[in-house]
């Protein structure tokens, strides 16, 4: 089966108040093609889940959140996400706030279909007292141990960008590490990868080693070709990370007006067009 | 040689948390913990194991703020990292915008959680950390903005939260230490409240005392934190930091 769409496509099944799970860490090869079709679309209300980086302090400033789940939301290079912070502080969004070893376990209880897994992480922590709905458990067994049953997080899309992709969804990723991009995938009804090329099935073996072949057909629904799609976020070992463009998108946080002109200048214009500028613009 | 500065001392204490630490991943957050991680490595705990800060643990000792090419001797991506974590073989150094008398510690948000006056980065992992492995803290900026009567919102547990929990899941809590720019601490006091352990040199106890907001366990004699080696400090200066960029985190 062919399945490769465009990015405005696989977002226009995306409704409001949906639950987004979105791959990637940090700054790091974060689906950013996809999150900018999102912030082109009229969507609103969404729970978005994530190792947070720009996706979140995008999605919050043009107004398309109302509940992040995450365990912790940041630039990297830039340590706070200024656009998270401002969302955060002007209270305009709900907070989920996880361990971030709970939110991989919640996707993997989602990826299997569980109700929740055990855990210890998060016992004695104010993580417990903040999200009222979380419970814990006793082991059955002679040990007797209480612990954390960390609930599902199902999605209902997951976006991801990957290195490489065939047409068929199987996907490679070619940098240093996966993040929790497969468990996004498993845990949600939908799944939407970006990747940097689409390449014929016998050559994904040309550009990494078969323990690079990630996603398999069974857990991706549509594959989008966005060349650079991870801009500004890193993508090795294709591009590192636009640092400039990074910090000029955390200055557009100083003002609604800087953000404005930011959007306009950016966001408001099509995933080729964004791609055309930063070229143009070349090294900041 | 010339005198120790201060980030060198401040290294050499970071370096003693990991004494006897053996064969576990000494997991350091910011730039004088990996100096002291490194310092650990290269001195007295050889089996250390120590990561580039992203997905490869290092073969070798590199300096820092010069990426190189290193030796990988292995490859811990983050769909690891928990595994490692939970299994307990490792000892995290992070840092803390607040800190209590009993180890509880926040790096989440300052103000009520619902609409905090200030939202920090999140909890990150510091709820798993502390009940899976010995987690110690570094604070390059001791005051009482810092060293708090009561954290905000508890990321890190303390000894009194863990304590509360019972001794099956509080097991495997342990913060052996906490050093910041002033002096070295611990919880070694029957209530497991936070002890001065060492003053660095030229600190007064005064300092740290009006810099801390609550109480601290002042032993009879304090000590003082000590000096390098005259081997440490070449390997710091000749290897592990040449651009001394270190004693930047101090004045930030």
């Amino acid at each position: 089966m062919d399945k490769r769409a465009t990015a405005d496509e696989v977002v226009r099944e995306i409704r409001d108040g949906m639950t987004v799970g979105i791959g990637g860490w940090g700054s790091r090869r974060k689906p950013m093609a996809l999150v900018r079709a999102l912030l082109r679309s009229p969507v609103t209300g969404l729970t978005v889940v994530s190792y947070g980086g720009p996706d979140v302090g995008l999605l919050c400033a043009a107004g398309k959140v109302r509940r992040v789940v995450y365990g912790f939301v940041s630039l990297d290079s830039i340590p706070l996400e200024p656009h998270f912070r401002k969302a955060r502080e002007s209270g305009g969004i709900d907070a989920v706030e996880y361990d971030e070893g709970m939110l991989q376990w919640g996707l993997y209880a989602a990826a299997l279909r569980l109700p929740f897994l055990p855990t210890r992480a998060g016992l004695g922590s104010d993580v417990l007292r903040q999200d009222p709905q979380l419970a814990t458990v006793r082991s059955p067994y002679e040990d007797g141990e209480e612990l954390v049953a960390m609930p599902a997080l199902s999605l209902d899309v997951a976006l991801v960008h990957m290195s490489r992709a065939d047409a068929r969804g199987n996907a490679q990723y070619l940098g240093p590490d996966l993040y929790f991009d497969d468990l996004f995938c498993m845990a949600a009804k939908r799944r939407f990868v970006s990747c940097e090329r689409v390449v014929e099935t016998p050559d994904l073996l040309k550009f990494g080693s078969v323990h690079t072949l990630r996603l398999n057909r069974t857990m991706v629904d549509a594959v989008i070709e966005t060349p650079n799609g991870a801009h500004f976020t890193e993508c090795p070992p294709d591009y590192g990370r636009d640092e400039a463009f990074q910090r000029a998108y955390a200055a557009t946080a100083k003002s609604p007006e800087a953000f404005a002109s930011f959007r306009a200048k950016y966001l408001d214009v099509s995933e080729s067009d964004y791609q055309r500028l930063v070229r143009e613009e070349g090294p900041r | 040689m010339s005198e120790a500065r201060r980030d060198e001392i401040c290294a050499v204490a970071i370096a003693e948390i990991f004494r006897g630490d053996g064969e576990i991943l000494a997991s350091a957050m910011g730039t004088l913990p990996t100096i002291g991680a490194r310092l650990a490595k290269m001195t007295f705990e050889p089996d250390l194991l120590i990561s580039d800060g992203f997905a490869y643990l290092l073969g070798d000792v590199p300096p820092v703020g010069a990426p190189g090419d290193s030796v990988v001797e292995g490859w811990l991506p983050f769909r690891s990292v928990f595994d490692l974590v939970w299994s307990g073989r490792r000892h995290v150094l992070m840092g803390a915008t607040q800190i209590d008398r009993f180890g509880n510690q926040n790096i989440s948000c300052i103000g009520d959680f619902r609409r905090p006056s200030v939202q920090l980065i999140g909890t990150r992992g510091a709820p798993g950390n502390t009940l899976h492995h010995k987690t110690s803290y570094w604070i390059p900026n001791h005051s009482k903005k810092v060293f708090v009567d009561t954290v905000d919102v508890v990321c890190g547990v303390g000894y009194d939260r863990a304590a509360a929990l019972g001794p099956l899941a509080s097991r495997f809590h342990a913060i052996p230490r906490v050093v910041s720019n002033l002096g070295v601490f611990d919880f070694e006091t029957p209530e497991r409240r936070m002890r001065l352990r060492s003053l660095h040199p030229e600190v007064t106890l005064d300092e740290v005392i009006a810099s801390t907001d609550f109480d601290l366990v002042i032993p009879k004699t304090v000590a003082q934190t000590r000096l390098p080696t005259a081997d440490e400090l070449r390997l710091l200066r000749e290897h592990i930091d040449p651009l001394g960029i270190g004693a930047r985190e101090l004045r930030s």
